[in-house]
């Protein structure tokens, strides 16, 4: 019998990450507000073609020797966003308060001296981490930054939920999650998490986005916030890209986690109820990708699809640690 | 030729949208085939995906007895009514349940009528050309179209060099082209590494077993049947023949954080064992712990849990010793370690056997009202109580040897507290019993598991199959060129993209910039003049600026 002391855990490192967090939240609040001023007043802008958006729908405009003529079908409406300088300084802000973010869960790291996603606490804050990253990776690629206060909003309930209930001391880890699989594993379902959040929170956007074409086309008028989102086919590409690069991850993830739970528990599936709920977001993402391809399905129904999945995997995390007993329980 | 134009015309989502107009008056084969078409339509696909996914959730809200079939029992001690309702529907089984595998079972049949037609025509377009030029390249998805001064050979050739990554095919005045042939390939892999998937579990349910003991530390164990407390065989798993090797336990040390909000969580586990593969190989040592199991013949040896084997020493009346072994106790939970278990003596010497219940508590401490508990979960003052019984243990029948069956037996009252290498005398000259020190145990799973590398191989592939669905983009791109009446070469570029037609049209918008780009280079000469001619092709004048993302 050999005992231990829990002094491993560095103080200095601990207080300043307790620090960086609360300042982050305030950060993402006021790039929150930022943007939720941005969306509400901001000017209808045309937004500029990428790899998000056919070509060719300046093309007639432009000149040049080559005067290339381009035709692009597209039974798009065109996408326009609501955009002003407050945007731009929103985005500067979330920008900070990622980096809040990043410096926070490396100080928390070194604060117990292990890899910084240990328990839920941590589990949420690098999630949110994570759809930050995706809302800023959106935003200078594919110029989607009018999804920020709808990605900023699970955010800071999430980071609020996390600091609020979640919260434990940094300290070391139960043995059966001390093994380099945490890296790997949690890792990977951490960023396919956030996202399928950002592609969630685009999702819901999406379907505000189609009521409101709907409507439109009934000939009612919307205002207010609704009736200023971009496109809806727009909204939908980002969330299906997202999923696209979550979908596998996730995968990897389970495939990962089955390694793991072989080497630790004897078995790679024996269906814990974690491991039940993985797989049922896992299905359900396959079904919104298979919708994608089926007739009939394309559009809100997938999309529905979509938004059930990512409640699933918040269902995971949440519930699945406090409602059920079983070798996932670390709460 | 005309099967290759509905091809290119038709919207990719437009020729899965499926045919399944009831036939009418077909006969019975018209009907298999109409319910065959049903079943392997995307539409039932993805309705029995939904199934699976919903058929999962009791499976996470209800006990299950793959999961720990005393919680089952508990459910049922504590609903009797409900639960044998609900075990009618197997849903304390649902795993494997005849509803739940209807439903993967069909998802299966319909995947592989899905995927294996789909397989084979892939396999043919892969060995095809790609198809004739459409006449009418103006009314793809991406069309463009410009002037130069290059000759229509000259631009064809220059086309094929853009076009890199594509297989062309030249079609008399135009190029065909089109790639992305993978993505095809890695679905229909990914599908089918779905299928494998599901066959290596199914052989691994039948033939591999799962077993599981209690080991004392000083204590060993042989891979028979009869070692087992429990043991899992597959259906067609043969438990006379297992794997013939033998385990000791030299050690096992447990470490629990000392202090501060965590105080009690466990540390580390760590078990020292001796091993053979069979009774002729060389001793082996091997470390066991959490995530590090021992690996041997084939067969997987984990830790699973640990706990206390307080050791007793029982006298009889004569005071000949007639006991002397430790005895694992069950903890209740694993902050204080509070143990529970039953000393059993079947043989005093006469015809009254002895029997304990006792409680072991590895740190005891009393608290402010007088009540002795745990505080720790490691061992730093171990005491015990006990509770006598005199009488028939009732071993005839087959019994748990964590109950002691008190109904045939007299009370002989309760020990005081014993700290180590005390002794309780028994009342009417029954003998003693000395708690004369602990071992500790460890629990133990063996686990035979001929599917975990067939599962991970069809499961990596399938991750395989899957990236290179999602992000390979099959594509066709035509390029013609015909000569004008002005003698200038007209150049029409067209691309049509089956995925996602934003990002295709983006590149299919750089292919024409950069065509237009190398011929004005290829007029121009080497020693052409203007700084718009630059040899950069990244850096073409882009008439919409659709190439910059930024703003
Ligand atoms: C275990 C069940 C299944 C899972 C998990 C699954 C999953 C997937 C996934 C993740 C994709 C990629 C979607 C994409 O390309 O965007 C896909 C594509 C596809 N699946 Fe499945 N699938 C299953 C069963 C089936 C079945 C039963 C069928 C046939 C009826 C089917 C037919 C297809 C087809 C045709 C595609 C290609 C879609 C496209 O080209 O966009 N799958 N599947």
């Amino acid at each position: 019998m050999t005992y231990t002391l829990a002094g491993a855990v560095n103080e200095t490192m601990a207080s300043a990450s307790d620090t960086l967090i609360i300042a982050m939240i305030v950060t993402y609040a006021a790039a929150l507000f930022l943007f939720a001023i941005e969306a509400a007043y901001g000017q209808r802008t045309r937004l500029k073609a990428g790899k998000l958006m056919p070509v060719g729908a300046g093309a007639a405009d432009g000149n040049t020797d080559d005067a290339i003529e381009v035709n692009v079908r597209s039974t798009e409406g065109e996408a326009k966003a609501p955009q002003n300088a407050l945007g731009r300084i929103a985005l500067g802000v979330t920008t900070l308060g990622f980096v809040l973010g990043v410096a926070q869960i490396v100080t928390r790291g070194l604060a117990a001296g292990r890899w910084p996603w240990g328990n839920m606490f941590e589990f949420v804050v690098a999630l949110c981490l994570v759809a930050v990253g995706g809302l800023l990776y959106a935003s200078f690629r594919y110029q989607a930054r009018f999804l920020g206060a709808f990605v900023l909003v699970p955010v800071l309930l999430l980071l609020g939920i996390g600091v609020r209930w979640l919260y434990v001391d940094p300290g070391p880890l139960i043995p059966a999650l001390q093994s380099y699989w945490i890296p790997i594993h949690v890792s990977a379902t951490i960023l396919a998490g956030g996202a399928f959040m950002v592609s969630g929170a685009a999702g819901v956007t999406y379907l505000v986005s189609h009521r409101t074409e709907t409507k439109r086309a009934l000939g009612e008028k919307v205002t207010g916030i609704a009736g200023r989102l971009p496109s809806p086919e727009l909204l939908d590409r980002i969330s299906h890209r997202f999923v696209l690069f979550a979908f596998p991850l996730w995968t990897f993830g389970i495939i990962a986690g089955s390694i793991w739970a072989d080497e630790a528990w004897g078995r790679f599936w024996g269906w814990d109820p974690k491991e039940v709920w993985s797989f049922i977001s896992w299905v359900i993402y396959a079904a919104y990708l298979h919708a994608r391809a089926t007739g009939g399905w394309r559009g809100p129904k997938a999309t529905w699809i979509n938004v059930v999945g990512f409640a699933t995997v918040l269902f995971n995390f949440f519930a699945v640690n406090y409602m059920f007993s079983g070798l996932h329980s670390y709460a | 030729m005309s099967t290759g134009k509905d091809d290119t015309a038709a919207p990719v989502a437009a020729t899965r949208e499926d045919n399944t107009g009831r036939p009418k008056g077909l006969g019975p084969t018209g009907w298999l085939r109409w319910a065959w078409r049903i079943l392997t339509s995307m539409r039932t696909a993805l309705i029995l995906l939904f199934l699976l996914a919903v058929g999962a959730i009791p499976g996470s809200f209800l006990p299950q007895n793959v999961v720990s079939v005393e919680e089952v029992n508990t459910y049922f001690r504590e609903h009797p009514e409900l639960a044998p309702w609900l075990d009618r529907f197997y849903l304390f089984d649902v795993f494997s349940s005849p509803w739940y595998a209807a439903i993967y079972l069909l998802l299966f049949v319909s995947l592989a009528g899905c995927v294996i037609p789909r397989a084979i025509t892939h396999a043919r377009a892969v060995r095809a050309r790609p198809v004739q030029t459409p006449r009418n390249l103006g009314r793809m998805p991406y069309a463009a179209r410009f002037t130069t001064d290059a000759d229509p050979e000259t631009v064809l050739d220059r086309a094929r060099g853009v076009l890199k990554g594509y297989r062309t095919e030249r079609y008399g005045d135009s190029v065909s082209a089109e790639t992305g042939y993978l993505r095809e390939a890695g679905n229909v892999l990914f599908h089918l590494a779905l299928l494998g998937l599901l066959l290596a579990l199914a052989a691994g349910a039948f033939f591999g077993y799962r077993g599981n003991l209690l080991l004392v530390e000083g204590d060993g164990f042989a891979n028979t049947l009869t070692s087992y407390d429990a043991i899992y065989p597959g259906h067609w798993t043969d438990t006379d023949d297992l794997e013939p090797f033998t385990v000791h336990l030299d050690d096992f040390e447990a470490s629990f954080i000392e202090d501060g909000d965590l105080r009690g969580q466990a540390e580390s586990y760590v078990a020292d064992l001796t091993y053979r593969e069979s009774p002729e190989d060389e001793q082996a040592r091997h470390r066991l712990e959490v995530n590090h199991p021992l690996s041997v013949g084939g067969v997987q040896v984990y830790l699973l849990g640990h706990g206390y084997a307080p050791e007793f020493e029982v006298r009889n009346a004569d005071g000949e010793v007639v006991f002397d072994q430790p005895v694992p106790f069950i903890h209740r939970e694993t902050r204080s370690f509070t143990s529970d278990g039953v000393v059993k003596v079947p043989d005093t010497g006469d015809e009254e056997q002895l029997g304990f219940v006792g409680v072991f508590l590895p740190s005891a401490v009393e608290t402010e009202d007088g009540e002795l508990i745990s505080d720790f979960p490691g061992a730093r003052n171990p005491q015990v109580t006990l509770e006598g019984y005199r009488g028939d243990l009732g071993l005839v029948d087959p019994q748990s040897v964590y109950q002691l069956r008190t109904t045939g037996m007299e009370e002989l009252g309760s020990s005081p507290v014993l700290e180590m290498g005390d002794t309780w005398r028994l009342p009417d000259g029954a003998g003693s019993i000395t708690f004369s020190g602990y071992s500790e145990y460890v629990s133990l799973q063996v686990n035979r598991d001929g599917a975990r590398l067939p599962a991970l191989a069809a499961a990596s592939l399938a991750v395989l199959g899957l990236l290179v669905t999602l992000f390979v983009r099959p594509r066709r791109v035509w390029v013609r060129a015909v000569t004008g009446e002005d003698g200038r070469t007209t150049v029409e570029l067209a691309g049509l993209g089956k995925t996602e037609a934003a990002g295709d049209n983006a590149e299919f918008h750089e292919l024409t910039t950069e065509l237009a780009q190398r011929l004005r280079n290829a007029s121009e000469g080497p020693d052409a003049e203007g700084p718009e001619s630059g040899p950069d092709p990244h850096t073409p004048q882009d008439p919409s600026g659709s190439t910059t993302t930024r703003e």
